[in-house]
């Protein structure tokens, strides 16, 4: 199946164009049979996939507007490869671990077309293609978060909307000029990314355009000081908006850095490494004593995804193998880490109908599954060597380190500030003495909860213990990405910056 | 010694007259049909003016490109025969909205598809030459016609539409008589051909400039009226507020393609002689056109209000493209209308099966926002369709205004004005707020509970037009390419 990527991207639109059809009751089954089968699909891509080459595989190309360079282009490396996982998997389990909700079927339609445009995000390689999906995929989410959420949910919808739709008009502008610039060197439209990469730009053009794109992903991110969308969004999504919010559409802006920014404009992202490191920091200094200061545990996970998001973007630019790969590494881990960590507070939510610190203490005693779930993945958020967390954190720590230590040092307190938040909320929600009379007979995770978190417990261990079946495609893929951009750079502050890893075995022809 | 005038009848090339004589003769033929019996259904009377708007399609389809005919006063060429064919294609898509399951009273009259057919034909007229008096005799058959179609919409703010739009409109076409009066003393002549010719020749004469601009400003401000620009859009959300939906969301489509067909004849005839003054202006009226309109639609508590004020920034976005006077901002304007006509007639359909003859929800408005809360509870296709319809117009892809969108930025982009492709997209943003603002009352607020349905008007053959609509806003990822690709070379066909 070369063309397994489309059925990727259609097979969930076309099971919610279906969905319409399917009775109420039984809309949650077909929904998480859907899920579980696009699942399966994207397993398969990545058991077909060829570890050793370090390119795009599974390309489809097929012009759809050639008189304005459209095309409609798939493709998937390393990078892209398992953040497509991890999608189609946080959909399946999000979907499994839903409570009762009102509407079920519409939830379910809704969250299929969202999966169609997440996954088309990140195997698109056209840029008008990836914009058309990152912008649809506003609108599944826009009405999960404005017709499931809490009591300030349309301000939150439409912030969350808003913010997003401006960022990436600017980048359109940006994709626009690139387009431009390309035709007016060889006379011919293409929005193409791998033709883009052949473009060799002035370092003044770089900059805007690193500018341009830099907007529109970073709200996404979202990078200080355009976070404030994210609060409201998470506060007011329902738990299912909050898990792919955070897992997945969060990433979308990391992964626009590694896909457009990074090879496309390497003289500027060398240029920009200290004000995103210097932002980057404050994200994750910043955020998290904001986490600190929460009284709703929702609020801490989502400042914490926000902390968290900081250390990818350090790593991102952190210009040598081990940055990158953790980076992308990190994705994943706090795809899956704060997924799972909103969907335990959700489940707490269902029972109590409050997310408030001060209701809970010694949770320990009446729901012990849950405390052993809620206390490994809370570790793996801190970064406790041996989960999930520790590898992509250490490494990017270790690459930022070959670019400042005094940064890195400032970066590490993430550790240090995440384990005080994190543990405040394990303190005041798991131990102490069980005061609160309602709380005394909550019921512990049944079957449903349980089978949902206990596959993420799994993956948060054996990708914690031994990383190296995903980290090995991804590293692969990011020092032929790190090679391509030394040999692009035009200044030679660039090609120092950029560490080349001279054991790279993508020998193959990149990109 | 007065020499007998002789003409030969091949010389003047009838054949370039055709489609407005259908046109024509169609609303002749309508009158006469009212005259033999006057039992006649008003579906009657829509099927005949589909049909010969049909005729009036295939006549200009089989234009040959780059004619002149009638004394030279007919000028076929490109952008004479996409914007006649796509003046036709609107009207044929609008008409149909006449057949609504209640009776409105304007549609028992056949006069109101004659009128129709002569509007048709007015327009065409405009389009067809590039003679100051014929576009002026075109501008105000149209114009005529058009007033008296808002008036029989038999309310009193239609009334008011109808001589807000009249008094207006007199005074555009004023404005364009006397520019055109200074166009003839600075080159004697009306043809702009000639005209272009004589002024590149008078061009570096000493004070000449000023009576230059002086034309341009009079003819800028009679268009800039045509099309609703800031300053002179006031009119415009009255009257479409007092029009009929129909109407009034042909009203944001076809005369506009007429006037951006003059637009484009006249402004690019002064910007291609170098007065750069004229694009700036054009520019500025751009900017503030788009911005301020946005703007105003922010705060509109009336759907069918906040249509109008987006339409009119919709036209500043296209104006921009006008300004640029390049191949590409010449098709980005047709491809543009050509894809915002389908998504607007859908909007503006939506808005007419959900309008009861008596305001129940508002006082004052017609459409209040209220009105459609709740609407994915009473009815659900009905919201999502008007969804996919906001989300097109708001510009999200793959919807088809985005690919207008794009084209016009890209166009922008490629003609150096990176800042103006910004503002664009600023606005867009902008103007996704007051769609939003819709979506989010059809989705998420709970119905007005004691007032009844809101899909009143519905019939099979409004159905099949917001179906239509939708399939072709859906789809236009699909048909970009041909659409392009034959405007492009039609236009560069004729020179633009």
């Amino acid at each position: 199946m070369d063309n397994i990527l489309s059925i990727l991207v259609f097979f969930p639109a076309i099971a919610g164009l279906l969905g319409f059809v399917v009775d109420k009751e039984s809309a949650r089954a077909y929904g998480i049979t859907v899920a579980a089968i696009e699942f399966f699909l994207s397993l398969w891509l990545w058991f077909s996939f060829d570890a050793s080459n370090a390119g795009m595989q599974f390309v489809e190309l097929i012009p759809l507007i050639p008189d304005m360079g459209i095309s409609y282009y798939l493709g998937v490396d390393g990078i892209s490869l398992f953040i497509i996982l991890m999608t189609t998997l946080m959909t399946l389990i999000g979907m499994a671990s839903m409570g009762e909700t009102k509407n079920i079927k519409n939830m379910i339609v809704t969250l299929l077309f969202l999966e169609m445009t997440m996954v088309g995000v990140f195997v698109a390689l056209d840029a008008i293609l990836f914009y058309l999906f990152w912008e649809l995929s506003l609108v599944p989410m826009l009405y999960i978060i404005g017709a499931w959420g809490g009591p300030l949910r349309i301000y939150a919808s439409i912030k969350f909307f808003l913010y997003t739709f401006t960022g990436s008009l600017i980048m359109l502008v940006g994709m626009l000029f690139v387009a431009y610039i390309y035709h007016n060197l060889t006379g011919v439209w293409s929005f193409a990314i791998t033709d883009w990469y052949a473009l060799v730009l002035p370092v003044d053009y770089q900059l805007w355009l690193f500018a341009a794109f830099f907007v529109g992903f970073a709200i996404k991110v979202p990078m200080f000081p355009f976070h404030t969308w994210i609060p409201y969004a998470h506060g007011q999504a329902p738990t299912i908006g909050s898990v792919i919010l955070a897992a997945v559409l969060l990433k979308m802006g990391t992964y626009g850095f590694i896909r457009f920014s990074l090879p496309m404009f390497p003289d500027a992202s060398v240029m920009a490494i200290t004000p995103i490191a210097v932002i980057s920091i404050i994200m994750i200094i910043y955020t998290a004593m904001i986490a600190y200061a929460q009284k709703d545990m929702k609020q801490v996970i989502a400042y914490s995804s926000v902390s968290h998001m900081g250390i990818i973007m350090l790593g991102l630019f952190a210009m040598n193998a081990e940055g990158l790969s953790g980076s992308v590494f990190q994705m994943l881990s706090h795809g899956i880490v704060s997924g799972a960590l909103f969907m335990l507070v959700g489940m707490i939510y269902e029972r109590r109908h409050t997310k408030l610190l001060s209701e809970f203490g010694g949770l320990t005693a009446v729901m012990p599954k849950f405390a052993i779930i809620f206390g490994i993945m809370l570790m793996a958020s801190v970064g406790l060597p041996l989960t999930f967390g520790f590898v992509g954190e250490f490494l990017v720590l270790l690459g930022f380190y070959q670019v400042s230590p005094m940064m890195t040092i400032l970066a590490g307190t993430s550790i240090i500030l995440g384990a005080v938040y994190m543990l405040r909320v394990m303190k005041l929600a798991f131990f102490g003495p069980l005061n609160n009379e309602e709380n005394k007979k909550l019921k512990d995770l049944n079957a449903r909860e349980t089978w949902s978190l206990i596959p993420l417990v799994a993956i948060v261990i054996w990708l914690g213990v031994y990383p190296k079946p995903v980290l090995a495609p991804i590293d692969n893929s990011v020092k032929a990405l790190l090679a391509f951009m030394d040999e692009k750079a035009i200044t030679s502050e660039a090609k120092d910056m950029i560490r080349v890893a001279k054991t790279s075995t993508s020998t193959k022809e990149a990109k | 010694m007065l020499e007998p005038i002789n003409v030969s009848l091949e010389s003047l090339n009838l054949i370039t007259l055709a489609p407005m004589l259908i046109a024509i003769a169609g609303g002749l033929i309508i009158l006469i049909l009212d005259l033999i019996s006057e039992k006649l259904d008003k579906s009657l009377y829509v099927m005949m003016t589909v049909l010969v708007l049909f005729i009036d399609f295939g006549a200009v389809l089989g234009l040959n490109v780059n004619e002149r005919g009638f004394f030279d006063v007919m000028l076929i060429d490109g952008i004479s025969i996409i914007s006649q064919l796509m003046i036709i294609g609107g009207s044929m898509l609008f008409i149909p909205l006449a057949l609504t399951s209640k009776r409105f009273h304007e549609y028992s009259y056949p006069e109101f598809f004659a009128l129709f057919l002569f509007m048709v034909a007015g327009f065409q007229f405009m389009v067809a030459t590039d003679n100051l008096i014929l576009i002026f005799v075109g501008i105000e058959t149209a114009s005529l016609a058009l007033y008296t179609l808002i008036a029989l919409h038999n309310r009193a703010n239609s009334y008011e539409a109808a001589v807000k739009y009249f008094t207006m409109g007199a005074l555009a076409a004023a404005f364009f008589a006397m520019g055109s009066a200074v166009v003839y003393a600075l080159t004697g002549s009306i043809e702009l051909y000639k005209v272009a010719e004589v002024l590149a020749l008078r061009l570096n004469e000493t004070g000449l400039m000023i009576t230059i601009f002086g034309s341009s400003i009079l003819l800028l401000v009679a268009f800039a009226f045509k099309l609703s620009l800031f300053p002179f859009h006031t009119w415009a959300p009255d009257v479409y507020e007092g029009a009929s939906a129909p109407l009034a969301g042909y009203m944001s489509v076809v005369p506009k393609i007429a006037a951006f067909v003059v637009s484009i004849r006249l402004f690019g005839m002064y910007i291609d002689l170098g007065v750069e003054w004229v694009r700036i202006v054009i520019l500025v009226l751009a900017v503030l056109t788009m911005t301020l309109a946005n703007i105003m639609a922010l705060v509109q508590n009336d759907v069918k209000r906040m249509l109008a004020y987006s339409s009119i920034s919709h036209a500043g976005f296209i104006v921009a493209a006008l300004a640029l006077d390049t191949t590409e901002g010449n098709t980005a304007i047709f491809l543009y209308y050509a894809l915002f006509m389908f998504t607007n007639l859908g909007a503006f359909a939506m808005l007419w099966i959900s309008r009861h003859k008596k305001r129940r929800f508002d006082a004052r408005y017609d459409h209040p926002y209220e009105k459609f809360a709740g609407l994915i509870q009473i009815m659900p296709m009905g919201a999502v369709v008007m969804g996919l319809f906001m989300l097109s117009l708001a510009g999200v892809p793959p919807f088809s205004v985005f690919w207008g969108k794009i084209y016009v930025m890209q166009a922008a982009v490629n003609a150096g004005y990176i800042w103006l492709a910004i503002i664009m997209g600023l606005n867009s943003a902008i103007a996704a707020y007051y769609y939003l603002k819709l979506i989010v009352y059809m989705f998420l607020k709970d119905p007005v509970k004691d007032v009844d349905t809101v899909y009143y008007n519905i019939s099979k053959p409004l159905m099949a037009i917001i179906g239509l609509a939708t399939v072709a806003t859906v789809t236009a990822i699909f048909y970009v390419q041909p659409l392009v690709s034959y405007l492009y070379y039609m236009i560069s066909a004729s020179g633009y």
